[in-house]
C-alpha cells in the first residue's frame, strides 16, 4: 500500500486518514495553496502554511476551520509526520512532505523556483516519491529573465501613459496580480485594481507583504478618466463593460502562455507578458532531479511528454489524472470561495 | 536584422491600424533603401520560396537544442508553427545581429538554394546562434516561407505615401506586377516623378463589398448597372509594346497558361488594359469552376484540354485606352468604350463583354438573382454608372450580391488542431451526414465560429475524443453545425461522392441532436 493513493476525491493518505488538496469536501484536508482547483470549500478542517491562512480565509469565509503550520514545523497526524515547505507559487503555497516508516513523499502542488517578492522562495526537499505538476512541461517554455519582463511591462505602461492611454493589465486574482503590482514602478502613475484583486491585496498586506499603494477602481464614477493609470484586473474582466469604461486603453495579459504568439493573438490583446507562477521546462527538470526521488508522479499539464522524458532517463515516472488545472488559458474567473454559505463548519483542526 | 525584427514586433504588438502605420513610417524613414525594398517585398506578401525542407530544419534545431525528435513534434503540436517552435526551443546565446536585412536575405538566405545539406545546416545553425529570439523568429519565418504579418499591403502603401508625399494610388500602382527588391526599385517607388516605365504593370484591382441590406436602399435602379457575378479568376489583360500580359488578381503573371486569351490580346490596340473574369466557357455559358482547376497548375497544356476546357475572358471594365489611364472616367463611358472595343476585335467567344442584367426595378433584379445558379453565376454585381475605377475594396459604388448559400446540417466527427492564432486549439473540423445508420464524411470547415464558440467546441473535443490518429481526433458524434457553401459537384475522389465549394460554419445548432442532422440523400438532392 503506497503512502498516498488517488481517490475520486483527491490524494488520500490512508495511514494518516487525511487528504491533500481534495476536490470534494472531506474531514481533513491539507492544502498546498489557496487557488480554487487546490482549495475546495466545504471540508470540516483544513491545514495550510501559516503565511497563507489569511488568503485561504479570504476564499473560504470567516468560519472555516483552518490550522496554520509554520514552514518546516513537523506535525504528527495518526503516526504520519507532515510538514509544509515553501513552494514559491503564491503567498503561503506549500509542498507537503509526508514521512511514514522511513518513506518520504512530497506533494508539491503548484510551484516555481524563480524569485517572487510576494512569497517565500521555493525550498528543495529531498524525497523518495515526488508528486509534481507539469503545467509548462514542454521545452518551448523557458521563461525570459523576470527583470526583462517587468521592464517591458513598465515601459509599456510608461508609453501608454505618455499617449494618454490607460493600461489594462490582466492577471489572475490571487498571486499573479500581487506579484505584478509588486513589480510595477509606482512613479509612472496610479495603480487601480478590480475588486477581486483588491480583496486579495488586503489579504496579502494583512500577512505582511509590502505592496505599492493601490486604489479600488470600483468606487469610481461610471465613466472615468484614468488616463496614465494602470488597472490590474482578472482575465475574465477583459472585454467587459467594466473594462470599457476606462476609455482609450491598451490591453495586456500576464501569463506563461503568452510566450507562444498564437495564444496571445487569439485573445486579440495588444500585449502578452510571459510571466508565470509555475516552473518552466528547465526548472521543472532541475527540481525533479534535485528532489533525488526515484519515483515521480506527474499531475496536471503536459503529463505525457514529461513522463516519457523522465522514463527515458531511467526514472520511475507515471501520469496521475487529477482535477488540478495549473495556469489556465481561458477567461474563466479563478474565484473560489464559499458558494452556499457557512454550513458544515467544524472547529476541529487537522491534528 | 534588429531593425526589421523590431518593426515586426511593433506591428505584431498592436491592433490599432494607426500605430501599425506609424511603426512602418518610422522604419521607412531610417532604413537603408536596400532593406526598405526587401521589407516592402515581404510585407506585401511576396514570400521567399522555401529553400530548406521543414523536416531538416526540425532535425537540425532539435539537435542544436539537445532534444529528441518526438519532443520536438510534441512541441510543434502545441505551438502550431514551425518557425516559432524552432525559435522557442533553441538555447538563448545572448547574441543579436546588427547586420542589415538585405545582408541576411542576399548573403545567407538566397545562397541556400541548391546547397547540399551540410552547408545548409552549417548556415542555419550559425544563424540561430547569432540572433536573439525576436530576430530568430523573423528569420525562421523567412526561411520557412511562411512570413506573414498583420499589416496589409494597404497599410504599407499608406506608410510609403506618408514618407514620400506621393499619392497612395500611385504607390499602389507601382507596387503591382513584377519587380525586384533593390535599392533602385525602392527609390523609384517613392520618387515624386510619377511617369512610370514598366509596360507589363497591371492596375490595382477595384473590389466590391458584399451587399448586406436591401438593394432598394441604393437609390434609383437607373443609376446602376447589374451584371452576373461569375466564379472564375479575376484578371487583367494588358496589351502594351506589342506584347500581351495576363495578370491574375493575386498578381501572378499567367503567361502561357491561357494562350487563347493572349491570342485575343494580340488583336487589341496598343495601350489597352481590360479587367475581366477568366472562365471555362463553351457555347455561351460557363463550365463549373472545377473544370478550370484542371487547367491551372498544368505545365503542358495539350490540345485535348484546350478543346475540352476553353477559357474566355468576360470583360468587365476598360482601364486603359490608347495608352491613357481612364480609371477616373465614369463607368458609363468606360463600358461604352469597352463594348465597342470588344466588338471590333471579337473572334468567336474567347473575349466577350460581361452581359448586363437589364431590369427596370429592384423587384425584377431580386427575381433575376434567384436565377443566378441557372446561368452558372454566383449572384449579381451592382456598379454605380457614375463610378470611377477605384483601388482596393471600398464601400459605396460597387457591391456584390451573392445568392443565398446552400445549407446542410452536419455532425462534427473529426477534429484537428489549427495553426497560427489557433495553435493548440481544435479548430479544423470534418463533418458528416447520415448515410443509413452511419455518418459519412462530407465537408471540412475551419471558419465561421466566434472565438468563444471555438473554445467551447475545443473543450468538448478534448473531453469526447474517441480515438487519436496522429494529430486527428475522432470525436463523439454529438455536435451539429449548419454548414453553408457555394456549390456542390459530384466527385469520385470524395467518400461521399460529392465535393463542396467554400464550406463554412454558419451556426452551431445547439438546438439539434446528431440524429436530426441531414442525410446524404438530402445533400444529393441539392446537386
Amino acid at each position: 500500500m503506497p503512502l498516498l493513493t488517488l481517490t475520486d476525491r483527491g490524494f488520500y493518505c490512508e495511514s494518516g486518514d487525511f487528504y491533500i488538496d481534495p476536490w470534494e469536501p472531506v474531514d481533513r484536508a491539507v492544502i498546498t495553496h489557496a487557488h480554487g482547483d487546490h482549495a475546495t470549500w466545504g471540508s470540516r478542517a483544513y491545514m495550510a502554511a501559516e503565511p497563507g491562512v489569511s488568503v485561504l480565509r479570504a476564499r473560504m469565509g470567516p468560519t472555516a476551520a483552518i490550522r496554520g503550520a509554520r514552514y518546516g514545523e513537523t506535525i504528527s497526524v495518526n503516526g504520519v509526520t507532515v510538514s509544509l515547505h515553501p513552494a514559491g507559487h503564491i503567498l503561503g503555497s506549500a509542498q507537503v512532505r509526508l514521512v511514514h516508516r522511513g518513506e518520504i513523499w512530497v506533494v508539491s502542488g503548484d510551484y516555481k523556483t524563480d524569485p517572487d517578492p510576494t512569497c517565500t522562495p521555493f525550498e528543495p526537499v529531498r524525497c523518495h516519491t515526488f508528486v509534481t505538476e507539469s503545467t509548462f512541461g514542454l521545452p518551448i517554455y523557458r521563461w525570459p529573465p523576470q527583470s526583462e519582463v517587468f521592464a517591458d511591462i513598465n515601459n509599456w505602461w510608461r508609453a501608454n501613459a505618455a499617449a494618454g492611454k490607460v493600461s489594462m493589465l490582466y492577471g489572475y486574482t490571487l498571486g499573479k496580480a500581487q506579484r505584478l503590482i509588486a513589480g510595477l514602478d509606482p512613479d509612472i502613475g496610479p495603480i487601480l485594481t478590480h475588486g477581486a484583486v483588491e480583496r486579495m491585496n488586503a489579504a496579502y498586506r494583512a500577512a505582511g507583504v509590502s505592496l505599492p499603494p493601490t486604489r479600488y477602481a470600483g468606487t469610481m464614477e461610471r465613466k472615468v478618466d484614468a488616463a496614465g493609470a494602470i488597472v490590474v484586473a482578472p482575465p475574465h474582466a477583459s472585454g467587459s463593460s467594466w473594462a470599457r469604461r476606462f476609455g482609450h486603453q491598451s490591453t495586456a495579459f500576464a501569463s506563461g502562455w503568452m510566450l507562444v504568439r498564437g495564444a496571445r493573438r487569439r485573445r486579440a490583446l495588444d500585449r502578452g507578458f510571459p510571466l508565470s507562477d509555475h516552473v518552466d521546462w528547465p526548472s521543472l527538470l532541475a527540481t525533479i532531479e534535485g528532489s533525488g526521488a526515484a519515483e515521480i508522479w506527474v499531475t496536471h499539464g503536459f503529463t505525457a511528454p514529461v513522463v516519457r522524458w523522465l522514463r527515458e532517463r531511467g526514472l520511475d515516472a507515471q501520469a496521475v489524472q487529477t482535477r488540478f488545472e495549473g495556469e489556465r488559458d481561458d477567461e474563466v474567473s479563478d474565484e473560489a470561495g464559499p458558494l452556499g454559505g457557512g454550513e458544515a463548519v467544524a472547529d476541529e483542526a487537522v491534528r | 536584422m534588429r531593425a526589421f525584427a523590431r518593426l515586426f514586433s511593433a506591428i505584431d504588438e498592436t491592433n490599432a491600424t494607426s500605430e501599425k502605420v506609424a511603426a512602418l513610417v518610422e522604419y521607412f524613414r531610417t532604413a537603408p533603401p536596400q532593406d526598405a525594398a526587401w521589407t516592402v517585398h515581404f510585407l506585401s506578401g511576396r514570400r521567399p520560396k522555401r529553400l530548406v525542407g521543414s523536416r531538416k530544419l526540425a532535425a537540425w534545431a532539435s539537435s542544436e537544442a539537445g532534444l529528441p525528435a518526438w519532443l520536438f513534434e510534441e512541441s510543434y503540436q502545441t505551438v502550431g508553427d514551425l518557425a516559432e517552435t524552432i525559435t522557442l526551443i533553441l538555447p538563448d546565446t545572448g547574441a543579436s545581429s546588427e547586420l542589415s536585412l538585405s545582408h541576411w536575405v542576399e548573403q545567407r538566405l538566397l545562397p541556400l538554394r541548391g546547397e547540399d545539406d551540410d552547408v545548409q545546416r552549417e548556415v542555419m545553425v550559425e544563424s540561430w546562434r547569432e540572433l536573439d529570439r525576436r530576430e530568430r523568429f523573423v528569420w525562421n519565418k523567412l526561411i520557412t516561407g511562411s512570413f506573414r504579418v498583420g499589416a496589409s499591403q494597404r497599410l504599407v502603401t499608406r506608410a510609403l505615401a506618408e514618407v514620400s508625399g506621393v499619392e497612395e494610388g500611385v504607390i499602389a500602382h507601382r507596387l503591382m506586377g513584377a519587380w525586384e527588391p533593390t535599392a533602385d526599385f525602392f527609390q523609384r517607388l517613392i520618387a515624386p516623378d510619377t511617369r512610370d516605365a514598366d509596360v507589363s504593370r497591371p492596375y490595382p484591382f477595384f473590389l466590391a463589398h458584399p451587399l448586406e441590406g436591401d438593394p432598394s436602399e441604393l437609390g434609383h435602379i437607373a443609376d446602376w448597372i447589374a451584371e452576373w457575378k461569375w466564379d472564375g479568376i479575376r484578371a487583367q489583360l494588358i496589351r502594351r509594346a506589342g506584347t500581351s500580359f495576363l495578370w491574375s488578381r493575386g498578381e501572378e503573371l499567367l503567361s502561357g497558361r491561357f494562350p487563347e486569351i493572349e491570342d485575343q490580346g494580340a488583336l487589341l490596340p496598343e495601350g489597352t488594359v481590360i479587367d475581366g473574369e477568366l472562365l471555362p466557357w463553351i457555347d455561351g455559358s460557363p463550365l463549373p469552376f472545377a473544370q478550370l482547376q484542371r487547367r491551372i497548375g498544368r505545365k503542358n497544356l495539350g490540345q485535348k484540354i484546350l478543346d475540352e476546357v476553353p477559357a474566355t475572358l468576360v470583360a468587365y471594365d476598360l482601364l486603359e485606352s490608347n495608352g491613357e489611364d481612364i480609371r477616373s472616367e465614369p463607368l458609363r463611358i468606360r463600358r461604352a468604350r469597352l463594348q465597342s472595343l470588344v466588338e471590333s476585335v471579337r473572334r468567336g467567344e474567347r473575349l466577350i463583354l460581361s452581359p448586363s442584367v437589364d431590369v427596370a426595378s429592384w423587384e425584377s433584379l431580386t427575381q433575376a438573382r434567384s436565377r443566378a445558379r441557372e446561368v452558372g453565376a454566383e449572384g449579381i454585381m451592382l456598379k454605380r454608372l457614375s463610378s470611377a475605377y477605384g483601388v482596393g475594396r471600398r464601400r459605396g459604388d460597387w457591391w456584390k450580391w451573392k445568392v443565398d448559400p446552400l445549407s446542410v446540417d452536419a455532425v462534427l466527427i473529426y477534429a484537428q488542431a489549427g495553426s497560427g492564432r489557433r495553435a493548440g486549439l481544435f479548430t479544423d473540423y470534418t463533418f458528416g451526414v447520415w448515410d443509413g445508420d452511419h455518418l459519412v464524411p462530407f465537408a471540412k470547415a475551419y471558419s465561421g465560429l466566434t472565438d468563444d464558440e471555438m473554445r467551447k467546441v475545443d473543450q468538448f473535443i478534448r473531453r469526447h475524443t474517441l480515438e487519436k490518429f496522429g494529430p486527428v481526433r475522432t470525436v463523439k458524434p454529438e455536435l451539429v453545425f449548419e454548414l453553408h457553401f457555394e456549390g456542390l459537384q459530384p466527385s469520385s475522389r470524395h467518400k461521399s461522392g460529392i465535393a463542396v465549394r467554400f464550406p463554412r460554419m454558419a451556426r452551431w445548432r445547439t438546438d439539434k441532436k446528431a440524429e436530426e442532422a441531414d442525410t446524404i440523400e438530402h445533400v444529393r438532392s441539392l446537386l
